[in-house]
């Protein structure tokens, strides 16, 4: 049971309150992109480079702006992607020490189940290939719904007004047609 | 080094408040998109007001260092891939924070999202220079702005009504906005339960 959105939703403002006190507003779909870099020049160690301190990339995405990504790629011990990797460790703890996810939730979610039934095969495609559109359209965005939807509306950005419009334009109608039955 | 012990500190008391309400969830995240439970919607909303208030205050107070705010540019690649993200979010029931959380308390259908994820952010590494050159990722109305002008910031305000004001009443606006929901707005009690007029 989740929590009642009052205390809920003061818990997590208070969150993005401290992040953008102490160092800087929450972010997360950029190190999708600091992952991809590490996995790549891993296996091909000349796609991230390194000339007097100064990074760089044969992907022009991560050479961009003076090889921020790339840098970050070659340094993952930074506070962004740390960040996340803290964020995974903190979800994990907190479900555990409220019992845990049940084994056909962790497969097939209650909701998903009652609208398309039990097979995990059609659900984890739906998974995967959201997965898909979600980063792709986060990083056309440059930012997603903790960036540019929380961090962004909370400073009053432009951008992030923008992003809130496009997000929700489709979510709504998606998940309308999708889930027409409660769960 | 301290930046990192922040990093853990902070990322964990993300991590964990998104478990605790409900974000983590497909079904949490699927009520509120398809307008049947809107608590998970009120959380966000108060969150955003919650965080904008008190952000705005220190910042007029002399509390919060207005140098940490860091306002992403507005271009019309914003807008279509918020589109993008909307279809996928509601599809999947994930995000790209609370995926990742998903799939850390063993949500197998979030470890597909996260694959997923890594494959398409890849993908508009790949695609990168053919938005680039359609121009679609040049600034709009200034690019890095805010909606007022915040004193002491270094982004431009749209209009020069003073910022932090205008963060405060936008920030309890969020706040209003999140008591005033209804719990839904989708379905609910059947007409023929409702009182004749």
């Amino acid at each position: 049971m989740a929590l009642n959105w009052k205390t809920g939703g003061l818990l997590l403002g208070l969150v993005f309150f401290l992040a953008v006190l102490l160092v800087k507003p929450i972010g997360v779909s950029t190190q999708f992109v600091i992952l991809d870099g590490v996995i790549v020049d891993l296996i091909s160690p000349d796609f991230i480079t390194e000339t007097d301190g100064s990074y760089s990339s044969t992907n022009a995405y991560m050479a961009k702006s003076s090889g921020k990504y790339a840098k970050n790629a070659a340094n993952p011990l930074n506070y962004s992607f740390l960040f996340v990797l803290a964020m995974m460790a903190g979800a994990f703890l907190s479900s555990a020490l409220r019992g845990g996810i049940s084994k056909e939730e962790r497969s097939v979610p209650a909701l998903w189940r009652a609208n398309f039934g039990e097979s995990a095969a059609k659900r984890y495609l739906v998974a995967f290939l959201g997965g898909f559109i979600v980063l792709y359209g986060a990083r056309l965005a440059g930012g997603c719904t903790s960036g540019h939807m929380m961090s962004g509306m909370m400073q009053t950005a432009l951008s992030g007004y923008i992003f809130a419009a496009g997000a929700f334009a489709t979510a709504i109608p998606v998940a309308l047609y999708m889930f027409k039955k409660e769960g | 080094m301290s930046d990192l012990i922040l990093a853990i500190v902070i990322g964990a008391a993300f991590g964990a408040v998104l478990d605790r309400i409900g974000a983590t969830s497909p079904n949490w995240i699927g009520k509120m998109l398809n307008l049947t439970n809107l608590n998970l919607m009120k959380t966000i909303l108060l969150a955003i007001g919650t965080g904008s208030v008190l952000m705005f205050a220190g910042q007029m107070l002399g509390l919060v260092d207005v140098g940490h705010m860091d306002v992403k540019a507005a271009y019309i690649g914003v807008f279509i891939g918020g589109l993008m993200l909307g279809a996928g979010w509601a599809a999947s029931g994930f995000c790209p924070g609370t995926g990742v959380c998903a799939a850390a308390s063993g949500r197998k259908d979030a470890m597909f999202f996260v694959a997923g994820g890594l494959l398409g952010a890849a993908a508009y590494m790949a695609t990168y220079p053919a938005w680039k050159a359609s121009g679609l990722l040049e600034d709009i109305a200034g690019g890095k702005v805010t909606l007022g002008t915040v004193p002491g910031s270094k982004f431009e305000g749209i209009w020069a009504v003073s910022g932090d004001v205008l963060g405060l009443v936008l920030g309890l606006a969020f706040i209003g906005i999140a008591f005033a929901l209804p719990d839904r707005l989708n379905g609910g009690p059947k007409l023929s339960e409702m009182p004749a007029e």
